[in-house]
């Protein structure tokens, strides 16, 4: 099997398989209960909580474990947008966000608020200029992803952050669920104040995940109920998932250097076969995108084909956001990229590597497409 | 440009005149033992400065380690580069560029080997001017700069840095003898530790562990209050003292509204007892002026008069929001307001004296075998030391 869909979901580290069945045969207890199982398993949590901070050089009581990406990319926006309400009701955030990021906005758009939705250019990034004509009187959230769900693409997240300190009335969320282990990203300097992570995009366990928040950022809770998480989101704790989120954390983190090195020399290798392909187009930027992540759209094919014929082979890719991927529409993140009347957006594939990706798993996709795309395309222009 | 060094600021110290060799040589240690845990970087004594040798270390890993160790005016980057003015006019504005956010500099230049070409005035000039002609948007400012350029010409070469760390001033811990602390797992008590190590202690500490009535989590607490305090002075020795039996016996024997004052009489004793077989010259306490029946002038009299050891108070004129400010500051707030019940809170009567006459204290304590309980309870502590990398609980290190 040559899985190559790694931005939808990684296969879990066998060390945090075991430490989630250990934990959960170890340490089951309530860690609000006052006796010695309640005890183990608030220190077990306690000590989860306290390496995650260590690894984000941040305070324990700043992060706040969710179950993943989408529940941190609402606590953090829904969260600021009911707590900050009357001191303005504007958001800004781009156009090529994570549904959970847009579809939030959207809602919050019906409730009452308004919401400016940043454009990206060719490379599908966003500009400070863009950012300093959309901020008014009434702003009070920035969202910006760090990398993009589909395209890899990293946004200037520093220069918005360094920007945005001049605001002390704006706060500054990031979604980095595809950057947390593959994208340098320091909270504290660039002066984010919410930062999204999900686990099972670094080899931790679905249903996993964390929301950075700044000590002194005050949010509303989404689930009210018996104070855990500081009072942010009720509901006893799952603490062998969340040990399990620590130890992928952490295998992430000490992992870093030599895998990322790896893959972004895969990636470069893989970006000038591409480049070199008839009627191809990468739309992964070729400086600012993150070692694991390369977008293509092949012209004259259709991306759930191709996903399917690689499939019969064996290899596994993926079109767009995996939150998006059943409904029939192009692209949205391609659409704001290019715009509706580029055949790019309909064309889009994602090829999103791992720590497990080798070379030879690269080779037989290449091989597979040189294969299969003549046959689509011939089968295409027939049709039509 | 190369940053090789880190320059070490330190003030008071350089003032304490025949002990000042000692000082620097604790200063250094105490560095040093802390570079020891990131990777190779040294710390060496030049005139009047610590320099560390980042030999390939991260500078901004080694600042923010080095930045909380007592006894440390001010940290900046320094690149090392030639006594020619062309070397130094470069890397100055190297460094100034990284400086994204200033807006106004100035050159502070100093010249402690006095025979190079330019003189301190002419080096300010002719490094000041560069800088403005290579730069946009910058401009001089000598009062009030938003960084300040210092040049430091040395023999063995010139030593340029721009932007400042502070650090936390106070001494190098280690230069003023140890002390026994008090450890409730309140607010005060880990600040006035904090403050003893400040000036220079090494700092034990004592807890009070009353089990059942007190729980492994209060014990917890109070463990990683020591760890947070170790960032700051190193290892801290951690005496866990068992008291329950002393404060069921205070509790059959002695009137309720004494009971808290007795109590307090024989924690002196143990504590003092343990200082003098540990070698510590003084107890510290978080006690301040008024803050509870235990803390007015006649009650300190009255209990202090049980122990003959100096006790350092270091919060004794302090509001409660100055200590918690501190607390915060230091990152212990968060861990001493976790709610678990400690050895002062359980058996605490309604009514307690605010003025506890001592001839009263005494009289009372003649029903108790005082002498027994403070060798019991003394003897059967249990001793733990307590260091910022030691793990809290072995069984999770396979687990995270």
């Amino acid at each position: 099997m040559i899985y190559l869909d790694n931005s939808a979901t990684t296969e879990p580290y066998p060390e945090v398989i075991h430490t989630f069945v250990t934990a959960n045969e170890r340490y089951f207890g309530n860690p609000s209960s006052l006796h010695q199982k309640g005890s183990e398993a608030e220190n077990l949590l306690r000590e989860a909580r306290r390496t995650i901070a260590r690894l984000l050089n941040a305070q324990p009581s700043e992060v706040v474990f969710t179950s993943g990406g989408s529940e941190s990319n609402n606590l953090a926006i829904q969260g600021i947008a009911r707590a900050r309400e009357k001191r303005g009701r504007h958001l800004i955030t781009t156009a090529v966000e994570h549904p959970s990021v847009l579809e939030t906005c959207e809602y919050l758009e019906t409730v009452g608020f308004s919401v400016t939705y940043l454009p990206v250019n060719e490379e599908g990034v966003v500009s400070l200029t863009d950012l300093k004509q959309a901020i008014t009187e009434e702003t009070i959230l920035v969202s910006v992803m760090h990398v993009n769900h589909e395209t890899g693409a990293i946004q200037p997240v520093l220069e918005f952050g360094e920007y945005l300190k001049k605001f002390e009335k704006i706060r500054f969320h990031v979604d980095n669920v595809q950057g947390f282990g593959k994208v340098n990203l320091d909270i504290q300097s660039v002066g984010i104040d919410l930062c999204s992570v999900s686990g099972h995009k670094f080899h931790g366990l679905k249903g996993t995940g964390f929301l950075y928040v700044r000590s002194g950022v005050n949010i509303q809770p989404l689930v009210f109920g018996g104070g855990q998480e500081f009072q942010l989101r009720a509901g006893t704790e799952n603490v062998p998932a969340i040990a399990s989120l620590a130890k992928a954390a952490r295998m992430a983190m000490e992992k870093k250097e030599i895998q990322n090195s790896k893959l972004a020399r895969m990636k470069q290798e893989l970006f000038e076969w591409f480049d070199a392909q008839e009627g191809v187009h990468v739309n992964t930027p070729r400086e600012t995108s993150a070692p694991h992540i390369m977008n293509v759209s092949i012209e004259r094919t259709m991306p759930e084909v191709l996903i399917q014929a690689l499939s019969n082979k064996d290899i596994h890719v993926s079109s767009k956001s995996a939150c998006a991927s059943k409904q029939p529409s192009k692209s949205a993140v391609l659409l704001a990229q290019f715009g509706e009347e580029d055949e790019r957006a309909a064309t889009g594939l994602r090829v999103s590597m791992s720590w497990q990706t080798s070379q030879a798993d690269l080779e037989a996709l290449k091989a597979a497409l040189s294969q299969i795309v003549p046959q689509v395309r011939e089968m295409k222009e027939v049709k039509s | 440009m190369n940053i090789e060094h880190i320059l070490v600021r330190y003030g008071e110290i350089a003032l304490k005149g025949k002990n000042r060799n000692e000082f620097e040589r604790a200063l250094k240690g105490n560095i040093n033992s802390v570079l020891r845990k990131i990777g190779s970087s040294r710390a060496k004594r030049t005139f009047g400065r610590l320099i560390v040798e980042l030999n390939g270390d991260d500078p901004n890993v080694v600042i923010s380690r080095l930045k909380d160790i007592f006894g440390i005016i001010s940290l900046s980057v320094a690149a090392k580069t030639s006594h020619d003015v062309h070397d130094i006019q470069k890397v100055a504005l190297q460094l100034m560029k990284e400086e994204t956010t200033a807006k106004t500099f100035k050159v502070s230049a100093r010249r402690s080997f006095k025979k190079t070409e330019l003189d301190s005035q002419a080096l300010n000039y002719e490094v000041g001017s560069y800088v403005l002609r290579n730069t946009d948007d910058i401009t001089v400012d000598v009062h009030n700069p938003d960084v300040e350029i210092s040049v430091e010409v040395r023999e063995h070469g010139t030593y340029i840095s721009a932007g400042k760390v502070l650090g936390r001033g106070g001494l190098p811990v280690g230069t003023s003898g140890k002390v026994m602390l008090m450890l409730s797992g309140g607010i005060d008590s880990p600040v006035a530790g904090y403050l003893a190590m400040k000036r220079g202690s090494i700092v034990e500490a004592v807890h009070f562990h009353s089990p059942p009535f007190t729980n492994e989590r209060a014990k917890q607490k109070v463990i990683d209050l020591a760890k947070q305090l170790s960032l700051y002075g190193g290892a801290v020795r951690l005496h866990v003292v068992p008291f329950t039996e002393v404060q069921q016996e205070i509790h059959r024997q002695i009137p309720s509204y004494y009971a808290m004052t007795i109590t307090r009489r024989i924690m002196l004793r143990i504590t003092e007892k343990i200082a003098a077989e540990q070698g510590a010259l003084a107890l510290v306490n978080g006690e301040s002026l008024g803050q509870v029946a235990s803390q007015t002038l006649e009650s300190l009299r009255t209990i202090e008069q049980a122990a003959e050891i100096p006790i350092l108070r270091p919060l004794i004129t302090m509001d409660k929001i100055e200590v918690m400010d501190i607390a915060k500051q230091i990152g212990t707030y968060e861990t001493s307001i976790l709610p678990y019940e400690d050895c002062c809170t359980i058996f605490l009567p309604e009514q307690s004296k605010t003025k506890p006459k001592l001839e009263k204290a005494l009289q009372f304590e003649t029903s108790l075998d005082i002498d027994a309980m403070v060798d019991k309870a003394v003897n059967n502590r249990e001793p733990s030391l307590i260091s910022s990398d030691s793990p809290t609980d072995n069984n999770f290190t396979e687990l995270l």
